[in-house]
């Protein structure tokens, strides 16, 4: 299938960007990496006027240290995430959950910014983001502003990310010496979760000092499990069952051909305690 | 129409394209690269993977404006001088293919693997080929492949 004619832009600033798509108000459509924004062109989905290729802005490529964070650039190809060492040390999590997106040619050309921006409920990276308390940072014809992840998501495919706005970066608040795990359930190889939960822990004497947990496709936006996050603190790797019981609290899972709402909310319980258990484990 | 200038296996083509021309139509219909084929219609299946910059893609998944100024490899642009690559020989010599449909999507996936990870475990090569569908092989002669193709690279590397 091929998509409906449009006109093709590829600035080469932000502020170039940020110009076009003021100009084409309601017509344009940002492309990223491509992998959701084409087949749904190719299905049909949107026929947008315009298409605003990011691809060619070099500043919004790459990984920083931002002192006590690291930075993403919006347009990192997830494979250029999963292989930087900073993300690696002190971001593991986001690591964990990358390595289960898609296939390896997605991976080559999706981008994390373009993930949350689509703000698939099944998608891989919202959970862990949303877990590390990551900072987006947006920026419009009004200048930039900085979104904690827990506002950023609104709704299915619905982002704090409004018309004529970019996500330019993804700050994650170093975790530093955490252990951390990404649960993915599915049927077979190279689907999207039907439930996952992303750990990460910080440990201390054999027991957790502190937990974080993200859930993916447990409602229409990633959540995060805060009883749980509570009733982890103290635990020790033998005692995490009863902790993680709570996961479904709060939720509201979709029922569909992978499974029905109560099914889900029983498997999350069980891939939380597993991703808790491994994330113990480093 | 835009003008892009893409090198496609070591040439350089300058065309006009639509904007919404996706890459394996560039590739197959003006360039005439028929050895990339197309196998779906949810960019799943893997069939028309190719190189960009070095790296594995989907052509489905990629608009041709977006590779002006970058360069392509396809399947046909692996033999050098009429001979096989060891990719290509390890197909053939492991049986890895029935219709071939398949064949030049896991190809060209399977040498993008042997570069990120020149001796991958059975399971690696499994999961590195996951985004590539074969609906005849049942993947094991494949997976041989791929092995084979790792293990010569291993004899020649020594
Ligand atoms: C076969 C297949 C399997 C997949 N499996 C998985 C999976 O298992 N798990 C998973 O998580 N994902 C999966 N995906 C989706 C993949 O992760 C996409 O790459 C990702 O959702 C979108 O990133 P992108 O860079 O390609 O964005 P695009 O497709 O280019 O854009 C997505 C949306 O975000 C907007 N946008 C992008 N960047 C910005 C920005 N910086 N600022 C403002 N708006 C922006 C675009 O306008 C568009 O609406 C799969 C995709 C395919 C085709
Ligand atoms: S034709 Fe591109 S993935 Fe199937
Ligand atoms: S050999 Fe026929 S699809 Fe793979």
């Amino acid at each position: 299938m091929i998509p409906a004619a449009f006109d093709y832009v590829a600035p080469t600033s932000l502020d170039e960007a940020l110009s076009v798509l003021a100009e084409a108000g309601d017509d344009a459509k940002v492309l990223a990496g491509g992998q959701s924004l084409l087949p749904i062109l190719r299905m049909r989905l949107n026929a947008p006027e315009k298409v605003v290729d990011l691809g060619r802005i070099e500043a919004l490529r790459g990984v920083r240290d931002g002192g006590d964070h690291v930075a993403i650039g919006a347009m990192t190809p997830y494979a250029d995430v999963l292989g930087d060492a900073l993300v690696r040390e002190h971001a593991g999590l986001l690591a964990r959950a990358v390595e289960t997106v898609a296939d390896p040619q997605i991976r080559h050309r999706g981008t994390v910014g373009g993930a949350l921006v689509h703000a698939d409920p099944a998608g891989d990276v919202g959970a862990p983001v949303l877990a590390l308390d990551a900072t987006m940072v947006v920026v419009g014809p009004g200048g930039e502003r900085t979104v904690p992840a827990g506002e950023f998501f609104r709704d299915l495919f619905e982002t704090a990310v409004g018309d004529g706005e970019l996500l330019t970066e993804i700050r994650i608040p170093k975790h530093t010496g955490w252990g951390s795990a990404y649960e993915k359930f599915v049927r077979v190889s190279h689907q999207w979760s039907i439930v996952a939960v992303a750990a990460t822990v910080r440990v201390e004497g054999g027991s957790i000092a502190e937990a974080k947990v993200g859930l993916t496709n447990m409602g229409s936006t990633p959540l995060r499990a805060t009883a749980v996050e509570q009733a982890l603190v103290g635990s020790s790797a033998s005692a995490l069952a009863d902790a993680c019981a709570a996961a479904a609290d709060g939720t509201n899972p979709p029922s569909d051909l992978n499974g029905d709402a109560d099914y889900r909310r029983h498997l999350v319980t069980v891939l939380t305690r597993r991703a808790v258990q491994k994330a113990m484990e480093g | 129409m835009t003008r892009i200038s893409v090198t496609v296996d070591g040439v350089s083509y300058t065309d006009e394209v639509e904007p919404r021309t996706l890459l394996v139509h560039y590739l197959r219909e003006v360039v005439g690269k028929v050895g990339t084929v197309v196998g779906c219609d949810t960019s799943n299946c893997g069939a028309c993977t190719v190189h960009l910059d070095g790296r594995s893609v989907k052509s489905c998944n990629v608009l041709a404006v977006q590779a002006d100024g970058h360069e392509v490899t396809t399947i046909e642009g692996l033999a050098t001088n009429g001979e096989l690559h060891p990719m290509q020989a390890a197909f053939h010599d492991n049986h890895a293919l029935q219709c071939g449909y398949c064949t030049p999507g896991m190809i060209m996936q399977a040498v993008d693997l042997l570069r990120e990870n020149p001796h991958p475990t059975e399971d690696e090569i499994r999961q590195g080929m996951e985004g590539n569908l074969c609906r005849c092989t049942g993947y094991h002669n494949i997976v041989k492949a791929v092995a084979a193709a790792a293990g010569a690279s291993e004899r020649s590397d020594a």
